[in-house]
């Protein structure tokens, strides 16, 4: 486990894409602080920032990576390595390479310029740990569309549908339906359309933090009247294990299943 | 050694294994002969696990391996098509190999045996179509397994190193490992094989020893007697089969 680990972590730092993700978010970051000198302002656009791109990237990173793999895949698939073992390590080094790019791109500038040290701790390390997450949850989703679809062009152009789906068509449905019901009681609606989208539940998760709650939404306003923050708060995590343990499965029983 | 049981397996509408029954009992080179598409690399793919069946049994030394991976420790295998890390070289290939597989390795061996050193620093997208082959041999063979697994061997080979390779495998067998290949050169079958096993339209038409098989046929070649057999197949599609074990 461990060495395929190992492998596919190389496999992908090989990759200049890797390098131009990553040089991406310190240059942003740096250029972000230099302009405006100030940690939580810096936090919040670095918010909106990872926030729309780490889905992008792990979808697209995701497939193409399982492309990549497939022949390394196959030759694993006659050793004595269980199906579990060689998927799940495969895809681990492709999760760990994207939480590094964010964590080396928005996290070490920030820990430079004190983040440490002011109230802003506790958002710096929720966004973080959003950014990684909906990199594992997307990445996840990527690789299972190209486990499922041996043909490149279609796995890709389904991750890339999946991604308009989530950043940008789900939100216009949500809100058209928000206005077609809007003489109903709406709270179960919006809760249930907060924790169907991961992108969706990190946002608020970052926004009641940050206590905006002009930046909050309808949605997100709900949210923290409807259930309080605490429960709120509850009850996005356990959506967003969620979120991460049913791809999980479905990695497993894909895994189990496919022929090589 | 290998007991297979009823196997079958069906891609989509095409049903490839017919229910399969082979039994592979000691050790020596059987090989593994049909058509094209008459479902050989299918069947060894299901041993390996590569390929789910849709049913029946696979047996291993008295277990049922479905499923199960550990057994793969025992059992070197060498793919018809190959499919590796293309931006690898031979070296590193071999390295990896090294650390996913536990035990004893004779790679040295086989690097000599093909003449490869020079080549194992090129990476395996920039090797010609034989010496990829011969890395791909050594990759399967490096590990002292005692169950080998062959799946077209000799494609891109040249005749000296053919020769080398079944001189190797004739060693291996007088140490006592069961091989089994799969091969469409005929005169290959014949020198190496103590048994065939031909499949057509994804069942066993005969296993047994070559000697039998030419005497069922009444032919004096190997290639005769498959040609026979192929071509009293297209005249009545309903013969019998023989099963010799
Ligand atoms: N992964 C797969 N998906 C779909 N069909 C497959 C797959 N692998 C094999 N087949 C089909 O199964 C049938 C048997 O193929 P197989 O590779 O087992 O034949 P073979 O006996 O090894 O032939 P050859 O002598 O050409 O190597 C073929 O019709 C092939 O198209
Ligand atoms: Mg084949």
């Amino acid at each position: 486990m461990k060495d395929i680990l190992r492998y596919s972590f190389y496999e992908m730092v090989r990759s200049r894409w890797v390098y131009i993700y990553t040089a991406f978010y310190l240059i942003t970051t740096i250029s972000l602080w230099l302009l405006s000198n100030d940690n939580s302002k810096v936090l919040i656009s670095m918010t909106n920032i990872t926030l729309g791109l780490t889905p992008l990237i792990g979808l697209l990173f995701g497939t193409t990576y399982y492309y990549n793999s497939r022949e390394f895949i196959q030759m694993l698939m006659s050793q004595p390595l269980s199906r579990w073992n060689i998927f799940i390590s495969v895809y681990g080094g492709l999760a760990i390479t994207l939480c590094a790019s964010v964590l080396v791109g928005v996290g070490l500038p920030m820990l430079f310029f004190g983040v440490l040290q002011t109230e802003t701790l506790s958002i710096f390390l929720i966004l973080l740990t959003m950014a990684c997450t909906l990199s594992i949850i997307f990445s996840l989703i990527a690789f299972l569309v190209a486990m499922r679809y041996d043909d490149k062009v279609r796995g890709l152009s389904i991750s890339i549908l999946i991604w308009l789906t989530f950043a940008i068509l789900y939100d216009g449905v949500v809100l058209l339906l928000l206005l077609v019901f809007k003489d109903y009681p709406l709270d179960q609606l919006t809760i249930g359309a907060i924790v169907l989208n991961p992108i969706d539940m990190a946002r608020i998760l970052i926004i009641m933090k940050l206590d905006i709650s002009a930046m909050m939404g309808y949605t997100g306003a709900v949210l923290s009247t409807f259930l309080g923050k605490t429960w709120g708060t509850g009850l996005i995590i356990l959506s967003i294990l969620t979120w991460m343990l049913l791809p999980l499965l479905s990695l497993r029983r894909l895994g189990n299943h496919k022929d090589f | 050694m290998i007991a297979i049981k009823n196997l079958h397996k069906s891609f989509k509408k095409n049903h490839v294994l017919k229910g399969i029954d082979v039994e592979i009992r000691g050790q020596g080179i059987l090989a593994l002969l049909g058509p094209n598409g008459s479902g050989k690399t299918t069947m060894l793919k299901c041993f390996l696990g590569m390929v789910i069946p849709d049913s029946g049994e696979i047996l291993f030394q008295g277990n049922n391996i479905i499923g199960q991976y550990v057994y793969r420790q025992s059992v070197g295998y060498l793919p018809q098509i190959a499919k590796f890390p293309e931006n690898l070289t031979g070296r590193e290939l071999i390295e990896l190999m090294k650390s996913i597989k536990s035990g004893e390795t004779r790679e040295d061996a086989l690097i000599d045996l093909f003449d490869l050193s020079s080549e194992l620093d090129k990476k395996m997208s920039n090797l010609s179509g034989g010496n990829r082959q011969k890395v791909n041999i050594t990759l399967a063979l490096m590990h002292d397994s005692p169950l080998i697994i062959l799946d077209e061997p000799s494609a891109g080979l040249d005749p000296l190193s053919i020769k080398k390779f079944k001189d190797f495998l004739r060693l291996e067998k007088e140490r006592g490992k069961t091989i089994i290949v799969t091969t469409h050169i005929m005169s290959l079958a014949e020198d190496l094989a103590d048994d065939i096993l031909f499949l057509l339209d994804g069942q066993v038409y005969f296993q047994g020893s070559l000697s039998r098989l030419l005497e069922l046929q009444m032919e004096e070649s190997l290639e005769n007697a498959i040609a026979q057999i192929l071509d009293s197949k297209k005249k009545s599609p309903s013969h019998e089969r023989y099963i010799e074990v």
